[in-house]
């Protein structure tokens, strides 16, 4: 096979790999999205929340160090012991239902009945509040992450590669392992939201607020489920993106990333997440792979808005979205 | 007793549909323009000029440019940082290639450069809208810094990637470059200010300013009644986008002197003024004014609460201001849509009646 075929191979299979990863911030915006028709913008925020909370319990720090230092004159920083990482994860996951509660309880509750896009702001007002709440809980220095996941290239692939081809393809094992854990996920999604008693009440508030109400579901108990979901959703990309690349800042830009996996998607799609979540990978990768000698690199910056954009404009409500239909 | 319309007759519609109909309302404009034409230059020093007053003014163009586009017409833009940094270059590239060109005319230019972009850039909002003109606005955006940090045409080809602004005068006086005093500086920007308000007010109450309205209440409706939504939707990313352009120009080639794409012009300036206009008040120009002094003076103020009294580090104080920020808005979004204008206007409506209570 000619280099350019393989390179270009390697090139949209590593895109499907990070495709991947922005699935799995696309999951969680489709999720409250499904449930309460708002339109997440704090998701990537709540990734970096809930992956520096988790190291934040893994490395035994103490919250709020920072600022107690700074008000009484203390040099606080650490616990002095490290929680193990089975723990770390369930205190985590409660720390992000609390979150939901509080996030239902002074934000979602006084904005019932808004314009979605009044929502939607209230959304980047959380996402800005978050992402200083979190620096100042947990500090904002770059942290690494270690779940035990393991990383590094994956050999089997190369070998196997290498014998079909004579050319070992470089594949991180920790995105094989996202790869894995996203389908898990989505299988588990799907089962709950079909088959139990509160994923059918989820479904149904989904469909009609008030319908759902005048059977007895109460919304705002689906309102905190859902935002328990989605914070569970970003713990786990928080620690996939935070494995791969330590737990920082930039952490929260990939939120915006998945806006345009949501658009090729549509926003009410769980399939619809996970399909555009590859497209954009693959398409990014390849795109960079065949234009960099041409206009030079980092297209990724762009790129998925641009096709976002184009894609928008011949199929408005995306690939698995349901029809927009607009009365006056 | 002041604040009434009693014994204020008008006695013909011109004097009627004025903006400010009420007496004490108008003499208290003049004395504001009064103070700011003609006692402000004599008392500002480096200090006021560098950290409030000239970037309060530059923003509350941008502000006023992006309050027509979501507060008067209703569409979403995420792309503003984009758009200042296309003012920018646009000045920057005219600056360079015509020296002889007054400063004054570059920056209007540059505002008309960036109108063009903001209306090739609005065409998808004519068959998309909402969360999704927002995310077509994000390919501006991330696109619009892109070419301008890869392309070295824009920068010149300088080494560093940057582009900074060389001396220009206005009637023999640099107002830009590094020999700029505070007072031509903010002389400059204050007069673009008062330009583009007044712009932005006439646009708004005229026939333009009502079909953007139309189009933000309801589109489809608009359309029927016989709004053309093509125009309408367009002549709102040009104006937008040129005042946008303007603030951006005025911000690299007055305010920083030196600028590069992705540092200056990022997404967070976009966000910047997206909550200006949100806290400030939705479809209102003095919104846009109480937005842009909100956003601008409080962080200084926090930052002198914090830092020099209390003696806590620079990061920490960040930190709390993006909260504070944050928080803010959602405040503002529960509490009062329609944001600081609308305080401003039950603080009048009182002021009005009293000292009766209704």
């Amino acid at each position: 096979m000619p280099d350019t075929l393989l390179f270009a191979l390697e090139a949209s299979l590593n895109g499907l790999t990070a495709g991947v990863m922005y699935a799995l911030v696309a999951l969680g915006f489709v999720l409250i999205f499904k449930a309460s028709g708002i339109f997440n913008f704090a998701q990537g925020v709540l990734a970096l929340f809930a992956a520096l909370t988790l190291v934040g319990f893994q490395s035994g720090q103490i919250p709020f160090s920072h600022l107690i230092n700074a008000t009484l004159g203390t040099r606080l920083h650490h616990f002095g012991w490290n929680m193990p990482t089975v723990l770390a994860i369930p205190a985590t996951v409660l720390v992000m239902i609390g979150l939901a509660i509080l996030v239902e309880r002074f934000i979602l509750k006084h904005l019932i009945n808004q314009e979605p896009i009044i929502l939607f702001m209230a959304t980047i007002g959380l996402a800005y509040f978050l992402e200083g709440f979190g620096d100042i809980m947990w500090g904002a220095e770059v942290k690494a992450l270690d779940v035990g996941l393991p990383k590094g290239m994956s050999m089997a692939v190369d070998d196997a590669t290498f014998n079909w081809f004579g050319y070992g393809f470089y594949i991180d094992r920790l995105e094989i392992w996202a790869a894995g854990i996203a389908a898990v996920l989505v299988a588990v999604l799907t089962v709950f939201s079909q088959y139990t008693k509160q994923g059918r009440a989820l479904r149904a508030v989904a469909d009609d607020h008030q319908a759902a109400l005048s059977v007895g579901i109460s919304l705002r108990f689906i309102w905190v489920l859902t935002w328990s979901i989605a914070g569970i959703v970003a713990l786990v990309a928080g620690i996939m993106w935070g494995s791969k690349s330590g737990v920082q800042f930039s952490l929260s830009l990939i939120a915006l990333k998945a806006l345009p996996v949501l658009i090729l998607g549509g926003f009410t799609s769980i399939p619809g997440a996970i399909v555009g979540g590859l497209i954009i990978g693959v398409g990014e990768k390849l795109f960079d792979f065949f234009m960099n000698p041409i206009i030079g690199g980092a297209t990724e910056n762009w790129f998925a808005y641009m096709l976002a954009l184009v894609f928008l404009l011949f199929r408005p409500q995306g690939l698995f979205g349901e029809r927009i239909i607009e009365r006056v | 007793m002041l604040y009434r319309e009693a014994g204020d007759f008008k006695t013909s519609y011109v004097a009627d549909s004025q903006t400010f109909p009420i007496k004490f309302d108008r003499y208290g404009y003049y004395v504001l323009l009064g103070f700011a034409f003609l006692v402000m230059p004599l008392i500002i020093n480096d200090y006021w000029a560098n950290s409030i007053v000239v970037p309060f003014l530059i923003y509350a163009i941008a502000a006023l440019g992006l309050n027509i586009l979501i507060g008067y017409c209703g569409q979403l833009s995420l792309g503003t940082g984009g758009f200042m940094a296309v003012g920018a270059y646009a000045s920057y590239k005219m600056m360079t290639a015509f020296p002889e060109l007054n400063i004054i005319f570059v920056i209007i230019i540059a505002g008309m450069v960036t109108a063009c972009v903001g209306v090739l850039f609005g065409l998808p909002s004519l068959r998309i809208k909402g969360f999704y003109l927002a995310v077509a606005t994000l390919a501006a955006q991330f696109f619009l810094i892109w070419l301008f940090t890869r392309t070295a045409w824009f920068y010149n080809y300088s080494p560093t990637g940057m582009i900074s602004a060389p001396t220009r005068e206005v009637f023999g006086v640099p107002v830009t470059g590094p020999r700029a005093s505070a007072v031509s500086m903010y002389m400059i920007c204050l007069c673009f200010l008062v330009a583009s308000a007044w712009l932005a007010r006439n646009l708004t109450r005229g026939s333009m300013g009502r079909k953007w309205m139309a189009i933000r209440d309801m589109d489809i409706a608009a359309e029927i009644i016989g709004v053309n939504p093509l125009i309408a939707k367009l002549t709102a990313f040009a104006v937008s986008s040129f005042l946008v352009g303007i603030s951006g120009a005025l911000l690299f080639a007055v305010y920083l002197g030196a600028a590069e794409a992705g540092e200056a012009f990022g997404i967070d300036k976009s966000f910047l003024v997206l909550f200006m206009v949100i806290i400030g008040g939705l479809g209102s120009i003095f919104g846009a004014f109480a937005g842009a002094a909100f956003l601008i003076v409080g962080p200084v103020l926090l930052k002198l609460l914090l830092v020099n009294s209390l003696g806590w580090p620079t990061d920490l104080a960040a930190h709390l201001e993006i909260m504070i920020v944050g928080a803010l808005i959602i405040v503002f979004l529960i509490v009062e849509p329609h944001g600081i204008a609308a305080l401003w206007r039950t603080i009048k409506e009182k002021l009005r009646l009293w000292p009766f209570p209704y």
